[in-house]
Formats: C-alpha cells, sequence, structure tokens
C-alpha cells in the first residue's frame, strides 16, 4: 500500500515537474507569468491525441510506438507556438507582468475556444499501446502500472535533457547569461531578443511534453490546462524561481504531499493543507526552499 | 584617417532631468582617454549611452565610421566596442570560464584566448568558481578579459578602481597598459582616482554636470587643476 500510494505521487510528480520545468524557465528565469501554460499543456494532450488518430487511420500496424512520435511532435508544436507567441506578444510586455498577465490569459482563453470548437468539446482519450497497458508485479499485492513507470522514466529523461541543454551546450550558456542580467548580456555581444525567443519556446516545449504525459493518465478536456497551472505556479515559487534543482525536488515534494493528503483528506482538503504548508515555508524562507545563495 | 570613436552633440536624459549636455569629443586609433569628474556628474550615464544601454535624445555616435546612434548592445559589440560596467555586473551563477565563453559569441572559435590566463593567471586558477564568488579585484580582472575576448577597437571602462585595493589598481593599470599593446584596443576610461588614469591615458577630459569643463594631454597636464576638480 505505501509503495503504491508513494508510486502514485511519482507520476503525479512526473507531470508536475515537466509543467514546472517549462514554467521555471519561463516564469522562473524570464519573469513571464504565462497564465496559458496549462492550455500549452493541453495543446501537447491534443498534439499526441492527434498523433493517435492518424496512426489509427493511416499506419495501425505501427500503433505501439504511435505515443514517443506525440511526444516529440507536442514538444514541437507547443514550442513552435510558444515562439511565435513569444515574437508576436510577449516580447512587447516584459517589463510590464500585469499586462502580460492579462495577455496570456487571453490567450488562453481562446485556446480553450478553439479546443472546443475545432477539436472536441468533450475529453478525448488516446489508446494505450500494448506494452503499456500491463502492469509490473512487484509482489502479491503491490503492482505498478507500465503507464506509470513510463510516464516517471520519460520525466526523468526530459530533465536529464533540459540540464545537458542549459548546461553543456552554448545555446543554453547564453540562456544562463540572459536571464542572470540582460543588458549585460548584450553588452557582451549576446543578442538577447533572439535568447529570449528560443528561451520561451523550450519552455512551452515543456508543457507540450507535459500535456503528452498526462493523456496517459487521463482524458483531455479543453479546460485541462486550468486543473494544473495553480500546482504548477506553486511548485516554481516553491523551489526558488532561480533555481530548476529547486523545481525538481519542490515538484517531488508537492506531489508526494498531494497524493498523500489525497489519501488522508478530501481533494479539496488536500489542496488546503498543501497550500498552508506552502506558505509556512515561503515565511521562512521567501527565496523559496531550495534557493541558492551567491554574491551579486 | 577615420577615428576609432567619434561623439558629436550628445545628449542624454532620464526623464526630465538633462544629464549628459552637448558631450563632443573624438577618439583615434589606440588613443587612450580618461574621463573624469566627481559622484553623480554623468561619466556612467555617458559610458552607457555608448554601448547602448541607454537611449540618446540627440546627437550620434560613430564607430570606426559607422554610424551606431540607435543600434543595439551586440551589434555594437560586432561593431567594434567593448564595455566594462561600474560595478562590473559579473553573471553571479557562471563559473569564470562561463563568463568569459559566453562574451565570445562573435568569435568563431571556442577556446580562449590565450592572452587572457597570460594576464589573469588568478582567471585560470578559478575557471570553475562561480563569477559571484569572486573578490572585487577578480571581479574586475574577469570583466575585462570578458570585454576583451570579443576583440573590440575601443574598450569603454566604467570606474574601473572602484573599491579595490591601491596594489591590485597598479596591476590593473599595468595589465591594461600591456593588453593594449598586445591587442591594438583605443580606450575610453571613466575615473575618480587620477594615480591609475595618470598610467594608462594619453589625454584627460574633465566632466561637471554633463559637460566637459577641461581637457588637456598627459605631457602637460596640470595635476592639480585636476585635483582640483574632483575634490571640490
Ligand atoms: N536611472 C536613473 N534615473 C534617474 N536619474 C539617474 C539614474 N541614474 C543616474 N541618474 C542621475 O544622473 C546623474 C549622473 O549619474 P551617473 O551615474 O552618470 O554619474 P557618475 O558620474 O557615473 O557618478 P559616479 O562617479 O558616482 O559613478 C546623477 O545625478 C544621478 O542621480
Ligand atoms: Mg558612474
Amino acid at each position: 500500500m505505501f509503495a503504491l500510494q508513494a508510486f502514485t505521487g511519482l507520476s503525479v510528480f512526473s507531470i508536475l515537474m515537466l509543467m514546472a520545468l517549462g514554467l521555471a524557465i519561463v516564469f522562473g528565469l524570464m519573469g513571464v507569468i504565462n497564465m496559458a501554460h496549462g492550455e500549452l499543456m493541453a495543446m501537447g494532450a491534443y498534439a499526441t491525441y492527434g498523433t493517435s488518430v492518424l496512426f489509427e487511420a493511416y499506419f495501425p500496424s505501427l500503433m505501439s510506438i504511435y505515443f514517443i512520435v506525440g511526444v516529440v511532435l507536442a514538444f514541437f508544436a507547443t514550442s513552435v507556438f510558444g515562439y511565435f507567441l513569444e515574437r508576436s506578444l510577449i516580447q512587447f510586455l516584459y517589463k510590464r507582468p500585469l499586462d502580460t498577465m492579462l495577455a496570456t490569459w487571453g490567450v488562453g482563453l481562446i485556446l480553450q475556444q478553439l479546443y472546443r470548437q475545432f477539436i472536441n468539446p468533450r475529453p478525448v482519450e488516446v489508446p494505450t499501446a500494448s506494452w503499456l497497458q500491463g502492469v509490473w508485479q512487484v509482489s502479491e499485492d503491490v503492482s505498478f502500472p507500465m503507464s506509470r513507470i513510463f510516464i516517471v522514466g520519460l520525466a526523468f529523461l526530459t530533465a536529464t535533457l533540459v540540464y545537458l541543454f542549459l548546461y553543456r551546450t552554448r545555446r543554453g550558456l547564453l540562456i544562463r547569461a540572459v536571464t542572470q542580467n540582460r543588458g549585460m548580456s548584450g553588452a557582451i555581444g549576446i543578442n538577447q531578443k533572439r535568447v529570449d525567443a528560443y528561451t520561451f519556446a523550450l519552455g512551452c516545449g515543456l508543457a507540450g511534453i507535459a500535456g503528452s504525459s498526462f493523456t496517459m493518465l487521463a482524458s483531455t478536456a479543453p479546460d485541462t490546462g486550468q486543473a494544473y497551472i495553480v500546482d504548477t505556479f506553486i511548485v516554481v515559487v516553491f523551489g526558488g524561481v532561480e533555481s530548476l534543482l529547486g523545481t525538481i525536488m519542490s515538484a517531488f515534494f508537492i506531489g508526494q504531499m498531494q497524493t498523500w493528503f489525497e489519501f488522508y483528506l478530501s481533494g479539496s482538503m488536500a489542496r488546503a493543507g498543501i497550500l498552508l504548508l506552502v506558505i509556512a515555508v515561503l515565511y521562512f524562507r521567501p527565496n523559496g526552499l531550495f534557493a541558492t545563495k551567491v554574491r551579486r | 584617417m577615420t577615428a576609432a570613436l567619434k561623439i558629436d552633440n550628445l545628449n542624454v536624459f532620464y526623464g526630465d532631468s538633462h544629464v549628459v549636455r552637448d558631450i563632443n569629443f573624438e577618439l583615434q586609433d589606440r588613443e587612450s582617454i580618461a574621463i573624469m569628474g566627481r559622484n553623480g556628474m554623468g561619466k556612467t550615464t555617458l559610458l552607457k549611452a555608448l554601448i547602448g544601454l541607454l537611449p540618446v535624445r540627440s546627437g550620434s555616435v560613430t564607430l570606426g565610421g559607422q554610424v551606431i546612434t540607435s543600434a543595439e548592445s551586440h551589434e555594437r559589440v560586432i561593431a567594434g566596442m567593448g564595455y566594462v560596467p561600474q560595478g562590473r555586473e559579473i553573471f553571479p551563477y557562471l563559473t569564470v570560464r562561463e563568463n568569459i565563453l559566453a562574451a565570445m559569441q562573435i568569435s568563431k572559435t571556442r577556446t580562449i584566448p590565450p592572452f587572457v590566463y597570460d594576464v589573469f593567471p588568478v582567471l585560470e586558477e578559478m575557471q570553475t568558481r562561480r563569477g559571484g564568488n569572486l573578490s572585487g579585484g577578480q571581479q574586475q580582472q574577469l570583466a575585462i578579459a570578458r570585454a576583451l575576448v570579443s576583440n573590440p577597437k575601443v574598450l569603454v571602462l566604467d570606474e574601473p578602481t572602484e573599491g579595490i585595493q591601491p596594489s591590485i589598481i597598479r596591476e590593473i593599470a599595468k595589465a591594461l597598459n600591456h593588453l593594449k599593446a598586445e591587442l591594438n584596443f583605443a580606450l575610453v576610461v571613466s575615473e575618480q582616482v587620477l594615480g591609475f588614469t595618470m598610467e594608462i591615458a594619453d589625454r584627460f577630459l574633465i566632466m561637471e554636470k554633463g559637460e566637459f569643463v577641461y581637457e588637456d594631454n598627459r605631457e602637460d597636464v596640470d595635476t592639480d587643476k585636476i585635483h582640483a576638480y574632483l575634490t571640490i
């Protein structure tokens, strides 16, 4: 029972972590409060759904691997969308957080309406590949669903790739430089606007991957993103907005709390409990639980 | 011959306050000028306008014949300007090495040029330390190295001696003279410490309330007069 509960927490954590990593990049690093982040997650979920429909119609023999393609497509769809969103809207609002919130909230509403109108007003589900349907029987009464194991694996793989991108590539270095000091980045020859655009696109792409994973846990509706956006912000703030490692640990913590509280209390009591806990922690550590200290 | 840097009738405002007033000057290749003045006279404002961190109200900035008055900062770096800000502004969470690599966007290679560690051996020792954890003097050396790896024709230095102990100030002056001879850049430095500028500048401009009020060459400089301007 204990192990199973902890593992359920782990798969909630995976989605939260992917969402939060994207948001940590967009909000924590760039300072953009992107209220449409949840709808981007839904976009990733719909991209995965779309892939499954296409595969069913045209390559039924490849149905077992459609999900892999779906994840990649979800990432591309959301990051390309994010790129154009940044170029056409966000870039003009960088020093105006309230305007950014309103504008992205509007974008979120428009996206929801588009999903309703052009995809399906009611929840859609994706088929689960046969190899993901099974369970891993650990002992007589402990078994883990394969799909959840897969989600956790995907989350760790993505986090590792993001880490390698940010800390081992030239582009990643530029992202870190610009987020630490925009003005100075320009003054040493970095084209900040270009860096902004692909940083934002990366954050959005991560929301897309989160959405893709989400399809394995539940069905996707136009307003699916709404349920996750608040938790995602909590995770990012709790972890300390400048620390991606903090974001991951914070997602783990909150994902676990969520399932444990829900196990013992009702759903809304559980969320209230988490909020109280987070507020208490932020009272003592205003920069987040895992913020690091460096002389500026 | 075109000047390395030419400033014509430059005016910079913060909102309504007119901080840089009708500034004109020319800098020849490999020349080195010091802009001196007390706190709040507008030195930083002028230099920020040169690198494009502040917009100008009127006037023009020409770098090696190319008008860059409204270019973005990174375009000015590509055009040949290097900038070391007051307070150094090292990227605190990047390592020393990463601070330098980040500034090498426009160079084709990823190898840090040898002059960096030759002239500032301490930076090699500290390669993997976070920039935010260096001392002020070490940060200053890093900031100079970071500005020079893009191979500028004009280096702009804002109060490099601020908060740095005298022995390190002398070292920095020596390093700058050495680098200048090796890399052939021209230099604009804002300062309040005359001892430092006497070692590196060919020409002195005194700034008072946003205007140049006095100019002199090193050969016939009247140090008492400059001291008087700096201490009133
Ligand atoms: N962001 C700002 N907004 C409004 N006024 C400013 C701003 N920055 C500087 N000033 C004003 O502009 C004037 C010139 O400031 P500046 O920083 O250029 O002086 P400085 O000569 O570099 O002084 P210091 O030697 O102290 O560095 C000062 O009166 C200052 O108060
Ligand atoms: Mg200054």
